[in-house]
């Protein structure tokens, strides 16, 4: 459809824009916009190379750990023995692994030495009394089996990296990581939910500005001082508390872990609240529901999805905090179900034990393994979290 | 019931109400006539609504008002310091003028005042909800879907199941806030015939920026401007021969 013309709309005066560009004067000629073309490049390159350097740190510690993970390593001390005739036969790799040298070197003795070398080694194997020794212990079973060591009079699960047998169970591990971590979202979830609740909906604006400012310079706290706090005032005041026997355990850990997530979830639960629009607080309150009965039924439900991914990072945060735990925990490791018991983390772990292995060594790619271990728990936490977060959403916004 | 027909249903005497420095309304005296439709017209920013929201003293949320004055309800006043502003409220319903309803399900979100009046009982829960519903003219359109979110409604099947949600719990009054003003008019057109209906049942109290609404569906009409009550009357009388120049001259179009 078109407009009737001459219906009294005005005419064009001449003369009023005149010295204007026309439109296609003003609309064809495409400009060339290089500083804000320079600028978004920039912006690309940056966070391009951020999402880079995370891969890479990826790539590298699964890199390390990938020889333990695929069970390619063998530190079984008895081997088969070598019998001296078969030297010949023997391809120069297999002899320097068996000799503990490397194949340079072996090219540097002469068949002679080699073969009094081969007996030697013979002779040792031999003398070696622990049948232990003959266990490969970086194989998957032994990390994640419970093994009755010599001596022992039961199955166990231990982790004795620098024992004459290097013993690699990772179950106390992630035992003691999951056990501080559980404490502390115990402790962190509803304070810091709770804290976000009232802050944003029930506090009056005066308090609001010194609570919120407050609960987030928690989080400003270096973990040291608050490993440090736990440490020697914490620990002692829980053990008068509570009257349990090791001073440092699972629950001080916790606790103290507590600490630093709380201002993560708080700070997050709070935005998601804030940002459930008023008009559901208000009708809430309009169909006379006291303030706390709407903030509770009403406004958290419509906050579910952010409450529950600050709860997801929470989690991230507390199984890869390290100092804390590292001072806190008292870093035995020991299976246990009690959280009175100490316990020793994978972050402790890799914290402590790294700065001493031989590089490149069993203990070492172990190690990485760990770390690989928690960057697949963190990550597939946060993909859960995310997947969660979105259905909630969907759900509440009802379009399923 | 025939001798309180007369009486007003909701009285206000000598209204003065702040907010902060700014005075917002100036001396107002109405008397709410029971089981009818009033409408408060009037320009933007003249304080219809915030009378409207003194009634169900929604007001006290914020920090900085100053109300002065009497309302009377049932001839109680519910600005009395023993009244339970809670308990006032689930008599005294209200309809926002943007619809509201939360995010859970049809079902849930007309079935939450009657929660909060404690009713708990599956099957009266439904016999109300589904009576509410009817009564809001949404029923047919939602019977099948109660377990569905009530944001997939549209934006008036919104405005009715928050209309349904309010008149669920029995009020009194039913204090509406423009809730026409983000429909298109095929829906309000279905609010105002709801609103004829509703009259049997409930007082209700309009803020309206559309005068057509307002002669459509009240029988009374409080004209506001600058904050003062400049005219109150029957709709008919407002809208065919107001006493007040400025009245006149706002039904008119002339300014507003």
């Amino acid at each position: 459809m078109q407009a009737p013309m001459n219906n009294g709309c005005g005419t064009p005066q001449a003369g009023a824009l005149s010295g204007r560009a026309t439109l296609a004067e003003a609309i064809l000629r495409r400009k060339h916009r290089w500083g804000e073309w320079l600028v978004e490049r920039g912006i690309f390159m940056v966070s391009l190379s951020a999402i880079l350097m995370i891969f890479l740190i990826f790539i590298f510690v699964g890199r390390e750990a990938l020889p333990v993970a695929l069970g390619r390593t063998n530190n079984a001390r008895i081997q088969k023995p070598i019998v001296a005739a078969e030297i010949p036969r023997l391809s120069p790799e297999k002899l320097a692994a068996y000799l503990g040298m490397t194949v340079a070197d072996l090219k540097t003795y002469d068949a002679d030495t080699l073969r009094q070398l081969v007996e030697l080694k013979g002779q040792e194997l031999q003398d070696i009394g622990n049948p232990d020794a003959r266990i490969n212990t970086t194989s998957w079973n032994m990390m994640t089996e419970p093994y009755r060591w010599h001596g022992y009079d039961k199955p166990e699960f231990i982790w004795q990296p620098v024992s004459e047998i290097p013993k690699f169970n990772i179950i106390p591990l992630i035992i003691g990581s999951l056990k501080a971590t559980l404490v502390a979202l115990l402790l962190s979830v509803p304070l810091g939910v709770g804290a976000a609740i009232y802050v944003s909906q029930l506090a009056r604006p005066s308090v609001r500005e010194t609570v919120k400012p407050a609960i987030e310079l928690l989080s400003g706290i270096p973990s040291v001082v608050l490993g440090f706090f736990a440490l020697i005032v914490l620990a002692t005041m829980l053990q008068t508390v509570f009257g349990y026997e090791s001073r440092l355990n699972a629950f001080v850990a916790g606790v103290a872990l507590g600490l630093t997530v709380i201002p993560i979830i708080f700070t997050i639960s709070e935005d998601a609240l804030s940002s459930v629009p008023k008009a559901f607080t208000h009708a809430a309150l309009a169909l006379g529901a006291s303030p706390w009965k709407a903030a509770w039924q009403v406004v958290l439900p419509a906050a579910v999805p952010g409450v529950f991914a600050a709860c997801v990072l929470g989690f991230g945060r507390a199984i890869g905090e390290t100092m804390v735990v590292l001072m806190a925990s008292g870093n035995a490791s020991i299976v246990s179900g009690s959280i009175f018991d100490s316990c020793r983390t994978l972050t402790a772990s890799i914290a402590a034990e790294l700065a001493e292995v031989v590089f490149g060594g069993d203990h070492y790619r172990i190690l990485f393994l760990l770390g690989a271990l928690l960057f697949a728990a963190t990550f597939l936490t946060n993909l859960l979290g995310d997947v969660v977060v979105h259905r909630l959403k969907l759900k509440l916004e009802g379009s399923r | 019931m025939d001798n309180s027909k007369d009486k007003p249903i909701v009285q206000i005497n000598r209204l003065n109400f702040w907010y902060g420095d700014k005075q917002a309304l100036f001396d107002i005296n109405v008397g709410i006539a029971p089981n009818c439709a009033t409408a408060f017209i009037g320009p933007s920013g003249c304080g219809k609504s915030t009378l409207l929201r003194c009634l169900n003293r929604m007001n006290d949320l914020n920090d900085e008002q100053r109300i002065e004055g009497t309302i009377t309800m049932h001839g109680m006043d519910i600005r009395a310091p023993e009244v339970d502003v809670i308990e006032l409220r689930k008599r005294v319903g209200m309809v926002f003028q943007k619809s509201n309803p939360f995010p859970k399900s049809i079902f849930e979100n007309i079935a939450y005042g009657l929660r909060l009046q404690g009713s708990q009982k599956k099957n009266h829960l439904a016999e109300r909800v589904e009576s509410s519903l009817r009564r809001a003219a949404l029923w047919e359109e939602v019977k099948d879907r109660l377990d569905e979110s009530a944001l997939s409604l549209s934006g008036g099947q919104q405005q009715r199941l928050c209309i349904a949600r309010t008149i669920a719990v029995e009020p009194d009054v039913v204090l509406m806030d423009e809730p026409c003003s983000a429909l298109d008019p095929t829906a309000t057109a279905k609010i105002e015939e709801l609103i004829q209906d509703l009259k049997r049942y409930y007082t209700i109290i309009i803020v309206t920026h559309n005068m057509q609404q307002a002669t459509r569906c009240s029988d009374f009409t409080a004209f506001f401007y600058l904050g003062k009550l400049i005219e109150f009357d029957t709709t008919t009388k407002i809208f065919t021969n107001p006493a007040n120049k400025q009245t006149e001259d706002y039904i008119t179009g002339r300014f507003g």
